[in-house]
């Protein structure tokens, strides 16, 4: 148990200590709003935007992409499914779930992008876009099943009520279900988000290595995870200003997670419902 | 909740006699039912799309890799040419790898557990901690690699060996053993414990000989996963410098190594095709022996589902 408190104080202590480092060096200000990256190259230029966007770009993508297959799929789940194709689908989702993410990267570069590039020779090989739509299907065997936990601990009684008013099924799950576990949902998207924002090997594989602040998702971007990969893949001293960059980016990332998680755990626990 | 009224009203008004107000409704029945089977086709195509999804990732990886997949390809190292390249080394070192944070995390993890569920009081102390392994599960793993770029690899100066990787994944899927091995023991019934106690057993007797047995499937299916989960990671090892080019076993805890996950980055990050069907040729290694774990945890969990809330 003390293990577990030992690594929070340390995550937090090397994270501050290493990021105190480099804001000795760079101002918090021009880290955070600053709008150009260019660490590696100099003249040095350390505006953590870009990176964000590109992030940002990863999650919006990816949860628009998986919050309403994966609700919908925990619908069909709970409310259509027979007993036995339960059976048979949760273990698939299971597996969806267990498929470590550098596989994802791998099926966006050689599959996803190839097909866009088919559609619209245009686009770029390393683009945001594909990127978002492997991370989004990463993600969905999680929403899915935080959706159909949700939906399982609604009490039968209340659904048997609307059925009794001669509701239909559809209208028992859009005037009952999903009314009476919307921050549940909420927290299955924010838990998501976070995973996202978290998400590394995919982007690195999927979205490239060019950090920069874009409204168009079918260019090469760089997310704050492929950042850290970049450096540390790439021997910087130990100490160097690239180095402690890295740290830099972590603490943001980490401070994100955290925030993310703690307002998602929050709302599960307040849905009154028992956590399972 | 004002949509639930409306919908109520206008079954309610269905049992009037009012002609005009009936063939309306008969219109409105008409077009719930098609919304309702709209809704129930619309579920049916997003599960049958995520099988799709699911399907062609893996006949994807299988055309592209299976024609690789030789006895060459396991005995073989890495090598600059596709055609000689193996994945002996990932192999060895994540054989490695499991076998290391494995009997780092389980030890730690489950004894945690037992701990929080059977000994632990209940304090703010107690809850916060409860609270802070729930965050810890959700940090980002490459996080985690940071962390143990500095404590391992630069404060203990494990440089970049094996027993540095092994202790970086333990600490990354510590929380989540800790957490389902508590869900695993939380389900034993208490009425057991009671039985126990009341045939005179002690508390260590309660614990060691009656809710451990009882919970154990469930904590082998947690650990199991887990566990599994570290021989995924890619992104905490490339962190704390797993190599990518290794041409040897590793031999002891302290040699460098690198895993299956990082060969195929490192392979599918090339811009050769014959490097991407080579990532794809030992995916289908790392997927048979994931699955293979998977399909353990969930007969495991089926076969002995005795104590669920």
């Amino acid at each position: 148990m003390s293990i577990t408190i030992l690594t929070t104080i340390a995550v937090i202590v090397l994270l501050g200590k290493e990021s105190f480092e480099f804001f000795k060096e760079v101002s918090v200000v021009s880290f955070l709003f600053g709008t150009n990256w260019s660490p590696l190259i100099p003249p040095h230029s350390f505006g953590v935007l870009p990176l964000v966007c590109g992030t940002m770009w990863i999650v919006l993508g990816s949860v628009l992409f998986a919050v309403p297959i994966g609700l919908l799929v925990a619908v069909y789940l709970s409310e259509y499914a027979s007993d036995k194709v339960k059976s048979y689908l949760k273990p698939v989702l299971e597996l969806l779930a267990g498929i470590p993410t550098v596989v994802y990267g791998y099926f966006a570069l050689t599959f996803i992008t190839p097909l866009m590039k088919w559609i619209n020779p245009e686009i770029e090989v390393f683009n945001a876009a594909s990127g978002a739509i492997v991370v989004g299907i990463m993600i969905l065997p999680m929403i899915a099943s935080l959706c159909d936990d949700a939906f399982s601990a609604v009490p039968g009684s209340i659904k048997q009520g609307g059925y009794a008013l001669g509701a239909n099924t559809f209208e028992v799950i859009k005037d009952i279900l999903i009314p009476a576990t919307k921050s549940r949902i909420g927290a299955a998207t924010v838990l998501a988000v976070s995973r996202a924002i978290g998400e590394t090997m995919a982007v690195t594989l999927a979205a490239g290595a060019t950090a920069r602040l874009t409204a168009d998702p079918f260019v090469s971007i760089q997310t704050m995870t492929s950042f850290i990969v970049q450096v540390t893949m790439g021997d910087a001293p130990a100490g160097g200003i690239e180095y402690l960059s890295s740290f830099a980016v972590g603490t943001l990332l980490f401070l994100m997670t955290l925030v993310m998680n703690i307002i998602g755990n929050q709302w599960v626990f307040k849905s009154r419902i028992r956590v399972v | 909740m004002k949509k639930t009224d409306d919908s109520l009203t206008s079954i309610i008004e269905l049992g009037t006699d009012d002609e005009h107000a009936s063939v309306v409704n008969s219109k409105r029945m008409v077009k719930r039912k098609f919304y309702d089977k709209l809704f129930y086709r619309l579920c049916q195509s997003t599960i049958i799309l995520a099988l799709i999804i699911l399907v062609v990732l893996i006949a994807h990886i299988l055309i592209s890799g299976l024609s690789w997949l030789s006895i060459d390809f396991f005995t073989n190292f890495t090598s600059r040419f596709a055609e000689q390249a193996g994945i002996k080394a990932a192999i060895a070192g994540s054989m490695w790898v499991l076998f290391l944070t494995a009997s780092f995390a389980i030890p730690l993890g489950v004894s945690a557990a037992i701990f929080l569920e059977e000994y632990a009081p209940k304090s703010k102390w107690v809850e916060w901690v409860q609270i802070n392994i729930g965050n810890l599960a959700g940090m980002p793993s490459i996080v985690y690699g940071l962390v143990g770029l500095t404590v391992f690899v630069r404060y203990l100066n494990f440089e970049r060996s094996l027993l540095a990787g092994s202790l970086t994944l333990a600490l990354l899927v510590l929380p989540i053993i800790i957490i389902s091995s508590q869900e695993a023991i939380k389900a034993v019934p208490l009425s057991l414990r009671e039985a126990a106690y009341a045939l005179g057993a002690r508390k260590w007797q309660v614990v060691f000989l009656q809710v451990l047995p009882a919970a154990l499937p469930g904590i082998l299916t947690g650990v199991i996963l887990s566990v599994s989960r570290a021989i995924g990671e890619t992104a905490p090892l490339i962190v704390i410098g797993a190599l990518s080019f290794v041409a040897f076993t590793p031999g002891s805890i302290w040699d460098e190594f690198t895993v299956l996950p990082i060969q195929i980055y490192n392979w599918a990050s090339k811009p050769q095709v014959e490097f991407h069907q080579l990532a794809a040729a030992a995916i289908i290694v790392l997927l048979v022996l994931l699955f293979a774990m998977n399909f353990l945890a969930i007969y495991l969990r089926q076969k002995y589902q005795r104590y669920k809330l």
